[in-house]
């Protein structure tokens, strides 16, 4: 029995490596394809070149923009928005939650508060903010904060909540007390709830700065060269733009986001793949 | 002196419907070393009975001593084994659900290691140490549950039908790897199943109860020599007579008539 057990695990493993790399080529293939249906549209001479310019004249922009810096300083700009934000909502938004789920108090407080204000599209709030705070990094930041804080709060409200009862128990039963109950079981129990979080924050966070940085940044983002670049028409500026803006998400959803998950709860069993 | 003194234990609830006796005045005692199930159909209280024991519950009348001291809430000198496989720590590895009291009890990293991987062997899952709970089989968890509580070296082992999750064969394994281990580390066990073979086999006294209110119906003595046959004739005597307690537990004073 225990053999088998052992045997099955290392199967699996190579199984599943085996799944990534071939979600990797069908991820190329689609991706490939799209361009080429591009390419076909733009050259087909249906709409104007200035407007839907072809890859070649994108990517000579690009990299114009990468070689006189103005491609890093945006990003740079947007990056250090976002994640100033972004780290806002998790210092406030994941001890809010914990608070919530643990003292009825809390929870009577913030749940209307949480209700009310997490449906508002944190665009909406942009010129509101602009007349309060102003133009520059402290509005876009703020909007950031705003948009990534709720979810951040309710997942790990969720998460505490849903701790299993039988591991406080166990916990209980082997002489922790509630500081060490806290650390060993609470947290690491409502992971896979605080990840899932931490997620959504981040991409809720990175479609908010680039929002807000189209009306409330100055001269510099992501955001604010697609808003300033219609004013000349220059449509291969806002695609460059838009690859970097993909190509960041992509890399912390998959990257950053995935390597901490893999590393945790799918370690731990935590989660059902959907690979399966 | 006895090890554990459970004297007139009760516990009421108050519901819409009025008061539920889920234990009524129940009173036992257990030597030290001695292995004693609880026996009884659903709705007897010895799952209660044994929360009790271990703390999650306060009964609301009655008193138990464990070693001559009233028992006041939870402590280390009781290790608790769930039915739920969930029970242990998917974050931990087996050797690090194993660890946890030893944590808890501030004892250094590598004796507390070393002392779970004895555990784990106790059990047959040294091999295992390395591995989470989610890749380890219901059986296997169980065990390594059963390790983790007498890790910390408790002197009252307490199981909440652990093994009634499992499939028949395994649980067949489970029984004799428990007796085993019983044997070598000499806990005072009680131990709820509703199974009355795995009572036979495991029990130096069987506690029937009865349901409705939840009161200790009779106390059976196991004088069998072990390793037990469950098919010897006098394994079988046991088990009819054991059966017809329960059958007379379970039966409404109405239907005996």
């Amino acid at each position: 029995m225990t053999d088998v057990a052992a045997g099955a695990g290392a199967a699996q493993r190579k199984e599943i490596n085996a799944a990534v790399a071939r979600s990797y080529w069908r991820a190329a293939a689609s991706i490939v394809l799209a361009l080429v249906i591009y390419e076909g549209v733009a050259r087909s001479g249906e709409f104007p070149v200035a407007l839907m310019p072809t890859i070649p004249t994108v990517a000579a922009t690009f990299y114009d923009m990468l070689l006189d810096g103005s491609m890093i300083k945006h990003t740079v700009f947007t990056l250090y928005r976002v994640l100033f934000g972004f780290s806002l909502a998790m210092v406030v938004g994941i001890p809010i939650g914990i608070l919530m789920a643990r003292f009825r108090p809390v929870e009577n407080f913030m749940l209307p508060l949480v209700s009310a204000l997490m449906p508002i599209p944190s665009f909406a709030l942009v010129p509101l903010f602009m007349l309060w705070f102003g133009i520059g990094n402290l509005t876009t930041i703020i909007i950031v904060f705003y948009a990534a804080t709720f979810p951040m709060m309710f997942n790990t409200w969720s998460g505490v909540r849903s701790v299993n009862p039988l591991w406080l128990r166990a916990a209980g039963a082997m002489g922790a007390d509630e500081q060490k109950l806290f650390w060993k079981v609470i947290i690491p129990g409502a992971s896979p709830f605080i990840i899932t979080g931490v997620r959504q924050s981040f991409i809720r966070a990175w479609i908010a700065v680039v929002g807000a940085e189209m009306i409330a940044a100055s001269s510099w983002g992501l955001g604010w060269v697609i808003f300033d670049a219609k004013e000349f028409l220059n449509a291969d500026i806002m695609l460059s733009s838009l690859v970097v803006i993909g190509m960041i998400g992509f890399l912390f959803e998959r990257l950053v986001f995935g390597s901490i998950e893999r590393a945790t709860i799918l370690k731990w069993g935590m989660v059902r793949t959907a690979r399966n | 002196m006895q090890e554990i003194e459970v004297t007139d234990v009760s516990l009421v609830y108050d519901t819409p419907a009025g008061q539920v006796h889920a234990v009524d005045h129940a009173s036992f005692e257990l030597k030290a070393s001695e292995f004693l199930c609880l026996v009884g159909p659903s709705g007897c209280g010895k799952s209660t009975l044994l929360n009790i024991l271990a703390g999650f519950l306060k009964p609301s009348g009655g008193e138990i001593k464990i070693g001559g001291k009233p028992v006041n809430g939870q402590g280390m000198d009781r290790g608790v084994v769930f039915q739920d496989f969930a029970q242990l720590f998917p974050w931990r590895t087996a050797l690090g659900n194993v660890t946890f009291g030893l944590e808890m009890k501030g004892v250094p990293k590598e004796e507390r290691e070393q002392i779970a991987l004895e555990q784990l062997k106790l059990v047959k899952l040294e091999k295992f140490a390395n591995a989470y709970p989610h890749h380890l089989s219901g059986g296997m968890q169980q065990r390594v549950a059963i390790a983790r509580a007498l890790a910390y070296n408790p002197s009252v082992l307490l199981m909440d039908e652990p093994f009634a999750a499992l499939d028949a064969l395994t649980r067949d394994d489970m029984q004799r790897l428990l007796a085993e281990v019983w044997r070598e580390t000499r806990k005072t066990v009680i131990y709820v199943t509703h199974n009355v073979a795995e009572a036979v086999y495991l029990a130096d006294r069987v506690v029937v109860m009865s349901p409705h209110p939840g009161r200790v119906k009779k106390e059976v003595v196991i004088d069998l020599p072990r390793p037990r046959d469950p098919l010897s004739v006098a394994f079988l005597e046991y088990q009819k007579q054991l059966l017809q307690e329960l059958g007379e537990a379970t039966a409404k004073p109405s239907a005996r008539q």
